[in-house]
């Protein structure tokens, strides 16, 4: 079963999805978490992948044409930690650009909590981005000149995120990484750790199906990283789906699962 | 693949549930992230619409000014110009001569009075008296020098009134006088100087030729018809009896304010039913339309200036917006990777540049009205402002800030949101 503290609030965000089994998606806000095994499915019917990949490949035109990733199967279930490994330039970008809806595969078929997503519309694709998928940047991708409060809050403008509820869930989730003394501070002066647990904040303050995080740690040193990845676990233990692409092996080291990438192609490890 | 739904709802083809339409980015959040993406650069946004503001502002200036003027100019309004029509029988020029094809009725003051907007009305004529001499005294002198004599004008007894002449002494000559052919005149000032005629109370006489009229009155000074002063005036009818007048060479009629336009086409049928065309009516012309003109010409100049520096203004506000979007590519990939739409980024910075535009043409038409006012202070005017003008200008602000957002409002929402969250720090 899928742990869903992080999804209170979203009215039934897989109604009428004949694919899906689990009922708890219209937890009621403020859940109790659950205690969190980690092994998805057990004696229940196995729940929907939050992700699956069907022999997705991606090419960028050219002379010759590039294979950022060929003929991909992935399959992500609920509560699973991810993370991809593989050298620059294997592909590991695509695949997240991929995986976050920011880009359409050549050829196969990439679903997201069932749902095929290569025929839907870009209207639809932001409206998934925004419900069901949280990005963490390894720049952070902080609005220089919005408060932290502001910055975590603007997640909740795209999701649908009731507005009466919205200051409630950014306190919420900015108590969650530890960053609730911090509200009214600007984010070019916080340290880095602190802007990546606000850019964690705004990730998760849409209780996404996926949290998907392109090289966390890349721009922090190692103290730092330690306290980003310990956030993760906490998120993890908490029963959030995360998926973290990254080039260093310390962090693939803290996922239960590790998926290699080697010039487009994916494996596990 | 994908299940045919119908939902709950009614847009068709969205397969994924957003949420009530009132908690995703509506015109609140719009509104509030436009007015963050603007205020986070204040200086900028001065610079940005210092265009629109000197487009709005001399557009204002241009109103208020026209207005003000015209105001000033119905104040100092010429009421003897705008209230005097002359009526003359038409001439017709056959070779070298020139010579008149109407005549003016003897009855011009009856025929005239009737119509609306005439108030009074007084006609006039020389009259030739040949070799005649015009002296106090009837003393033929050979030995005196031969004098130009003051010419004689035969006039009706309204033309006092239609010229709006004054009585220095003694009294103007009436219908009675006019009807009996009484042998009286009345001297204009200069004249009268000329012939030794200071006071009437002892009835003096002038002789014209060899016969003595007495003068009744002195004529001090009019608005119109200066020739008067010089000369001798004889009622008409003295004219016809004694110096068989042929004709009237002009009426003076003054009207009411704006009755011109329809005295001047009433007149000639009232005077010559059979041929209108005969008689020359001048009316004042349309309120100083000289001046009108002139003004007109000045206010295209100031409007073309305006027109300029909207340009130049709404040029500036794309471009900033340009330069902004450019600058923003990260916050743009940013919003989409959380969810917006092409069109909620679109939207965003459209409105960002309606409201900057929408800024330039407050600030520009409060600035406008102040320059207004001042002027009208300085120059001792009325200040005179259209508030619909006022208003329609600072929202043409805000129009030219739609046109001038449209285009990096397009190129923001085209910007792929994978190249614009790779790289660029935080």
């Amino acid at each position: 079963m899928r742990r869903s503290d992080v999804d209170p609030g979203r009215a039934d965000p897989h109604r009428a999805d004949p694919h899906r089994a689990d009922p708890d998606g219209a937890a009621p806000p403020g859940a109790d978490p659950h205690p969190a095994p980690d092994a998805p499915g057990g004696a229940c019917a196995p729940p929907v992948p939050v992700i699956e990949l069907r022999g997705v490949a991606r090419s960028f035109p050219g002379d010759p044409p590039v294979q950022a990733l060929r003929h991909a199967d992935l399959v992500v279930r609920p509560g699973e930690y991810v993370s991809v490994v593989g050298p620059s330039g294997s592909g590991k970008s695509t695949l997240l650009h991929l995986l976050g809806l920011l880009d359409r595969p050549t050829s196969g078929e990439y679903l997201l909590d069932g749902l095929a997503t290569r025929e839907l519309t870009e209207r639809d694709r932001s409206a998934l981005r925004g419900g069901r998928i949280g990005f963490v940047f390894q720049s952070f991708h902080l609005l220089p000149h919005r408060t932290v409060l502001d910055n975590v809050l603007l997640a909740t403008l795209y999701s649908g995120v009731p507005r009466t509820e919205r200051r409630d869930r950014a306190h919420a989730a900015l108590e969650r990484v530890g960053m609730s003394h911090r509200l009214d501070f600007l984010p070019p002066v916080l340290s880095g750790g602190e802007r990546q647990r606000v850019a964690v904040a705004r990730a998760v303050i849409a209780s996404p199906h996926v949290l998907l995080a392109d090289e966390p740690t890349g721009n922090l040193d190692s103290v730092t990283s330690g306290g980003v990845l310990d956030l993760f676990d906490e998120l993890h233990a908490q029963g959030l789906t995360l998926v973290v692409i990254t080039h260093d092996a310390t962090v693939s080291a803290r996922a239960p699962r590790c998926v290699r990438i080697t010039d487009g192609v994916l494996q596990e490890v | 693949m994908l299940p045919a739904r119908a939902g709950r709802r009614a847009r068709p083809g969205v397969v994924v549930p957003r949420g009530a339409p009132l908690d995703r980015f509506g015109l609140r959040d719009l509104l509030a992230e436009a007015a963050h993406g603007i205020g986070s650069r204040p200086a900028r946004l001065l610079l940005t619409i210092v265009g629109t503001v000197l487009g709005i502002g001399s557009l204002v200036v241009t109103v208020g000014l026209a207005q003000t003027a015209a105001g000033q100019v119905a104040r100092q309004f010429d009421a003897v110009a705008a209230t005097q029509v002359v009526v003359e029988p038409a001439t017709a020029r056959s070779g070298d001569s020139q010579r008149t094809v109407g005549r003016i009725p003897w009855d011009v003051e009856d025929r005239l009075d009737r119509l609306a907007g005439v108030e009074q009305v007084g006609a006039v004529s020389t009259v030739d008296i040949g070799a005649a001499t015009v002296s106090a005294v009837p003393v033929n002198d050979p030995s005196a020098p031969a004098l130009t004599p003051p010419p004689v004008l035969a006039t009706t007894p309204g033309l006092l009134d239609a010229v709006r002449g004054t009585i220095a002494t003694g009294r103007s000559f009436d219908a009675g006088h006019d009807a009996r052919a009484d042998r009286v005149v009345v001297l204009g000032v200069r004249a009268a100087q000329r012939l030794g005629v200071f006071r009437v109370d002892r009835q003096p006489s002038i002789f014209i030729g060899e016969r003595p009229y007495t003068v009744i009155g002195i004529l001090g000074d009019v608005q119109r018809r200066s020739d008067l002063l010089d000369s001798v005036l004889l009622p008409v009818g003295t004219a016809r009896a004694d110096f068989a007048l042929a004709g009237l060479e002009q009426a003076q009629v003054t009207i009411a304010v704006g009755a011109g336009a329809v005295v001047g086409e009433q007149a000639p049928i009232a005077l010559d039913p059979a041929t209108p065309e005969a008689v020359d009516v001048q009316v004042p012309p349309p309120p100083s339309a000289v001046r009108r003109d002139v003004q007109a010409d000045i206010n295209a100049i100031f409007l073309a200036l305006g027109a300029v520096a909207l340009l130049v203004g709404g040029l500036g506000i794309a471009n900033v917006t340009l330069l902004s979007v450019r600058e923003r590519v990260g916050e743009i990939g940013l919003r989409r990777a959380l969810g917006a739409t092409t069109r909620d980024v679109a939207q965003q910075f459209l409105v960002e540049s309606v409201v900057i535009g929408l800024l330039g043409g407050l600030v520009g038409a409060a600035i406008g009205v102040l320059v207004v006012v001042a002027v009208s202070l300085a120059k001792e005017w009325t200040p005179i402002l259209d508030e619909a003008a006022v208003v329609g200008s600072a929202l043409l602000g805000g129009v030219i800030g739609l046109a001038a957002g449209t285009y990096p409002a397009v190129k923001a929402a085209r910007i792929e949101p994978i190249a614009a969250l790779r790289g660029t720090a935080t």
